[in-house]
């Protein structure tokens, strides 16, 4: 009988099975099909890359002011260039682009310190960001106090209004598609209906038939000298729109919470607020977040329809650009720059939510 | 000009003015204005040559122009305007909420909008109208020479009911390729899905300078419809109505007797009497509107007369280089007419 009395020495693995080359064996070329499929996939590849690399980037002009100064065939990045503050704060007076800095600055140190979770004092910036917060953005941003000129929200815009849009939007409607959410779950006749018939009602209507509805049709029926601004319309119109899709999210989540949790804590003797404060919600809200997240993100790239109330969002505002004389003609150059803008901040929610998701499974 | 018959926008006009909800609104718009020390004007929201923001941020355009002067006009300020920029659908709502006090949006003067809406036109700052724009290969220099041409509009306007009625009233056949936006009409064109293009003239200019060449097309000489682009003001406020009026024909009539921004400070002491009533040195017509004395002097040296207006907006100074055509003064053979100041 041949045995060893010591272990073997692990060996390599076989040179064949590892490597870039096992990889690309293994993945990409294991029979005759899918080598064929991959070797067409990789000429499509090139076939689409290629242009699009040589038109965005080896062809393409980036400095100057003017479109005199497009010369090669390329894309003309001037025009972005040009018109990047623009883009970037709307029609906001230059001189005065530096309170909209501070309030970026300021509402990314906030939301950088909620979401880095090695920070203390977390309840408290909470509140801050979203009582505090607010209050200065808006002495920052429309002024009139403190000395600080005036600045009325028709020149709101670009990127600065999208975000105000989206963030307000956001903040807003959490809460009270909550309080909706719970409504409908609500044993009491007149509640539930009521919430029913809101959530049905704003879900029901598009998006663009209510701002639609907040722009044109709204002030006819306001008594005279009575002027809502306009930005405050769209506002709420987004906020009680999305407040309505928020909620079904969180009905949604609370539907998957088993009875058995709340009727454990009511056998407790814990108050129905406390029943949802303490065991339900905090539960439902972990399971919510793709949910949540997906809503934020089709909100966000549905503020862009607020361009036809001739509100200029950071699609507005490049249109808008694209109709000077000067300009005329690069249109794909804008729309181009505003995709990638969006994308940017799309793909950066999706993947904070992927992070979260993960911190937060804590469950069974 | 498009979009013309919006019947949303009648029907909502239509039935705010029944519950009286408008037309006193606001019946002083002088003294209003006055006191928040801008003019509220209500511009496109984007359109070349008539009203787009600069590199700068700043308004700027043909129809920009109408509401610097009022402002000039009124507060001596050419730039006190807050701009407000309305789409084709809710700029009538936006007049008669009070939302904005003058409506200067390229907006063709019609029967119904004049007499429905519970608004009044103040005037005509450029006469538009459908034309063909054509590629020079076909060779062709009449529109009547379109029998069987396959022809890029744009869906939804009025440019193609005013298609129709022109080809049949001319007995023509037309295969019309409808697009949605002006991009894929001038798309359509260029890649020659079609052998004409439609649109107003105005806008023939901004979508040819879109073109890879620009010079393979021209615009063909028939002008199909009338469309007289103007300010609106709200009904029942004369004095606001009058200043709208006349700081247009202030600044056609300064055309007309040669005033410019260059040369208004010379023209002070010009001897001859309508120069002297315009610029105020000679009778009170300012404070008859309820104005200043300066009123006319300040539009023209802050904005100019119409031809500086035109010139740097859309004419020869611009890239868009319309022609004067009818928008020439009546002296050299337009239509463009100003009463007196007297």
């Amino acid at each position: 009988m041949i045995h060893n009395r010591e272990m073997l020495p692990s060996q390599p693995a076989p040179r064949r099975s590892i490597g870039p080359f096992a990889w690309l064996k293994a993945n990409l070329f294991s029979g005759p099909v899918n080598t064929l499929v991959t070797l067409a996939g990789l000429y499509l590849l090139y076939w689409l890359l290629t242009p699009t690399i040589q038109w965005a980037f080896i062809e393409a002009d980036w400095q100057g002011a003017s479109p005199d100064d497009c010369t090669s065939a390329g894309a003309c990045w001037v025009f972005v260039n040009a018109r990047l503050d623009q883009f970037i704060y709307g029609l906001y007076p230059s001189e005065e682009t530096w309170r909209i800095n501070i309030v970026f600055a300021l509402f990314t140190a906030l939301i950088a310190w909620l979401a880095i979770p090695r920070l203390p004092y977390k309840r408290w910036i909470a509140i801050i960001t979203l009582f505090v917060f607010p209050v200065i953005a808006y002495v920052l941003m429309h002024g009139g106090y403190f000395g600080l000129p005036r600045v009325s929200t028709q020149r709101w815009g670009g990127l600065t209004l999208t975000l105000v849009l989206a963030v307000v939007g956001m903040v807003a409607a959490l809460p009270i598609g909550v309080i909706l959410a719970l409504g409908r779950r609500s044993t009491m006749p007149i509640i539930r209906s009521v919430c029913v018939i809101f959530i049905e009602f704003w879900r029901g209507a598009p998006l663009i038939t209510i701002l639609f509805m907040a722009s044109v049709m709204l002030p006819l029926f306001m008594p005279t000298g009575v002027d809502i601004d306009r930005l405050i319309r769209a506002l709420v119109g987004i906020t009680l729109f999305q407040s309505a899709y928020m909620a079904e999210v969180v009905r949604g989540g609370l539907q998957a919470i088993p009875n058995g949790q709340d009727e454990a804590a009511a056998a407790l003797g814990m108050s129905y607020w406390k029943r949802m404060g303490l065991i339900v919600l905090p539960q439902a809200l972990k399971m919510m977040i793709p949910g949540i997240v997906n809503t934020f993100i089709s909100l966000f790239k549905d503020t862009t329809l607020v361009m036809i109330i001739g509100l200029f969002d950071l699609l507005g505002i490049v249109q808008a650009a694209l109709s000077d004389s000067r300009w005329l003609g690069f249109d794909v150059e804008g729309y181009v720059f505003t995709a990638f803008v969006f994308w940017i901040f799309c793909f950066s929610m999706s993947r904070y939510s992927q992070y979260l998701e993960r911190r937060l499974h804590t469950g069974h | 000009m498009r979009y013309d018959k919006n019947a949303l926008v009648l029907m909502t006009s239509a039935a705010a003015l029944s519950l009286g909800m408008v037309g006193q609104a606001q019946a002083d718009t002088l003294e209003d204005t006055r006191e928040r020390g801008e003019v509220r004007c209500g511009v496109s929201d984007g359109l070349p040559g008539f009203s787009a923001p600069d590199d700068e941020g700043n308004w700027q355009g043909i129809d920009v122009d109408v509401c610097r002067a009022v402002a000039a006009a009124v507060l001596g300020d050419s730039e006190a305007v807050s701009y407000t920029s309305l789409t084709a659908q809710e700029r009538f709502t936006a007049l008669q909420s009070g939302e904005v006090d003058v409506l200067s949006r390229n907006t063709t003067w019609t029967t119904t909008r004049d007499t429905t809406l519970g608004l009044n036109f103040t005037g005509v700052t450029f006469y538009d109208g459908q034309g063909f724009l054509i590629s020079k290969d076909l060779g062709i220099s009449s529109a009547k020479e379109l029998d069987g041409a396959s022809v890029c509009v744009q869906s939804g306007t009025t440019t193609e009911l005013n298609l129709a009625d022109y080809f049949d009233a001319n007995d023509m056949e037309f295969n019309p390729i409808v697009f949605d936006t002006s991009e894929q009409t001038v798309g359509g064109f260029e890649s020659g899905r079609c052998d004409v293009l439609t649109s107003d003239t105005s806008q023939l200019a901004a979508l040819r300078i879109q073109l890879d060449d620009p010079e393979s097309a021209e615009v063909l000489p028939e002008v199909i419809s009338k469309e007289p682009l103007g300010p609106v003001v709200r009904q029942g406020d004369d004095t606001w109505f009058n200043i709208v009026k006349w700081s247009l024909f202030a600044m056609l009539n300064a055309e007309e007797y040669g005033v410019n921004s260059e040369n208004v400070d010379d023209m002070l002491d010009s001897e001859n009497p309508s120069i002297a009533r315009l610029l105020g040195e000679d009778g009170n017509y300012g404070e008859e509107m309820g104005l200043e004395a300066d009123w006319a002097y300040n539009i023209i040296d802050q904005v100019g007369n119409y031809a500086e207006s035109y010139d740097r907006n859309v004419g020869m100074d611009s890239p868009l280089e319309i022609e004067r055509g009818v928008n020439r003064l009546w002296t050299d053979g337009g239509i463009h007419y100003a009463p007196p100041i007297r």
